[in-house]
């Protein structure tokens, strides 16, 4: 290989085009690919979120009220709404692409990939359900 | 009925011009008429200066492959009827420098394929006297997917991140290191993990996915990656668990 891709000693005069910053607005499904890397930022919001909010519990009992407070206003609804969003789509589309990572064989036969998404839709609404269940009920 | 349909075909000759620039051309319609055919007939009544590369006319050979309308695809598989009522424009595959017209310069992908040991490794070759290595028709399955690429590069031009990254090893050539080390024939994993798992292997993929979209022989080398990246990190773990293991 070269040492500078964009350029190879005694040919000039190859036409190289460059890639356009916004490489990915002209096709839906490169726009999607952008979307989903950048659901991850929902993901670290809401991990955010959560430590902020153990930080305010392991302060006093003013501090976690004035948090919880914090949460209930208007911006905080609209923030968690998008977040809640993207975190749905980054979930769906990476679980959607799970098979292309596993290739699990029962015996001979390779699991199918319907299969392999079904058990990930499963494990996720057990384990939201379990959550649920114990903020729900302690 | 339409009786013609014009290609807009991205022309560049270095000696004349150092931007690209579109000509069109009208071509009659046929319905069994594919883009190389109307390239051909170009060629052959219309223009001779044009310059592209074809050979077997039968998605075999993985030559013809060029831009029809944004989309990497092989043009002697695409049908003139699916781009009616046209124009069609046809351009260079992207993501490679292109020496004339629409033909591209590929000795990068060339290199790359030689770099992942694209052949069967053995730690020690049998004697010819004791035959051939058998194989199951189950064992020929794991690994028969993969080795049906024709190296056409239309996932290259494909993929996003080896426009943006031209050192990524790319995913013909990592499905192909797949077709290798899924065969029971082959003892070479290891040498070629050491290369993929680099700084411009397998994990500069982001599973945009689209080589798998478009390869014409469904290789799916997007599948391949991502399997190999179960692979790589699970070796990983292993090294640094058990270090006196192999």
């Amino acid at each position: 290989m070269t040492q500078n891709p964009n350029y190879t000693k005694y040919h000039p005069k190859w036409y190289r085009k460059r890639m356009p910053i916004f490489w990915w607005v002209h096709k839906w499904t490169h726009a999607k690919f952008i979307l989903r890397e950048l659901t991850c930022l929902s993901v670290a919001f809401y991990a955010l979120v959560l430590l902020f909010q153990i930080r305010a519990l392991t302060q006093n009992q003013q501090a976690y009220t004035s948090f919880l407070e914090l949460l209930k206003t208007p911006v905080s609804i609209v923030l968690h709404g998008i977040a809640f969003l993207f975190l749905l789509f980054h979930t769906v589309t990476w679980f959607n692409l799970a098979p292309k990572a596993l290739a699990l064989r029962l015996g001979k036969k390779r699991v199918p990939d319907q299969a392999i998404k079904a058990l990930n839709y499963i494990a996720w609404i057990f384990l939201s359900s379990l959550i649920a269940w114990i903020m729900l009920t302690i | 009925m339409a009786t013609n349909i014009t290609l807009e075909v991205l022309r560049y000759r270095p000696e004349e011009e150092s931007e690209p620039v579109y000509q069109s051309y009208e071509v009659p319609y046929q319905k069994d008429w594919v883009i190389l055919d109307a390239l051909n007939y170009i060629k052959d009544t219309l223009d001779g200066t044009l310059s592209y590369r074809w050979s077997c006319r039968m998605g075999v050979c993985g030559s013809c492959g060029m831009m029809v309308n944004g989309a990497p695809e092989l043009t002697c598989a695409s049908f003139l009827e699916k781009y009616l009522p046209g124009p069609v424009r046809v351009e260079p595959l992207v993501n490679f420098p292109v020496i004339r017209d629409l033909v591209i310069e590929m000795s990068d992908f060339m290199e790359k394929l030689k770099r992942v040991s694209p052949w069967i490794i053995r730690e020690q070759e049998k004697p010819l006297s004791d035959g051939e290595y058998l194989q199951t028709p189950a064992e020929l399955g794991d690994y028969e997917q993969f080795s049906m690429c024709i190296n056409c590069m239309l996932c290259y031009a494909a993929c996003p991140v080896y426009g943006l990254e031209p050192t990524f090893v790319g995913p013909a050539a990592i499905a192909i290191a797949q077709r290798y080390n899924l065969d029971n024939r082959d003892q070479g994993n290891k040498q070629r993990l050491e290369v993929l798992s680099e700084d411009n292997g397998i994990f500069e993929c982001t599973l945009v996915g689209e080589c798998s979209v478009v390869c014409p022989k469904d290789v799916d080398p997007a599948g391949a990656i991502q399997r190999y990246k179960v692979v790589a990190a699970a070796t990983w773990w292993k090294s640094l668990l058990m270090p006196w293991g192999r």
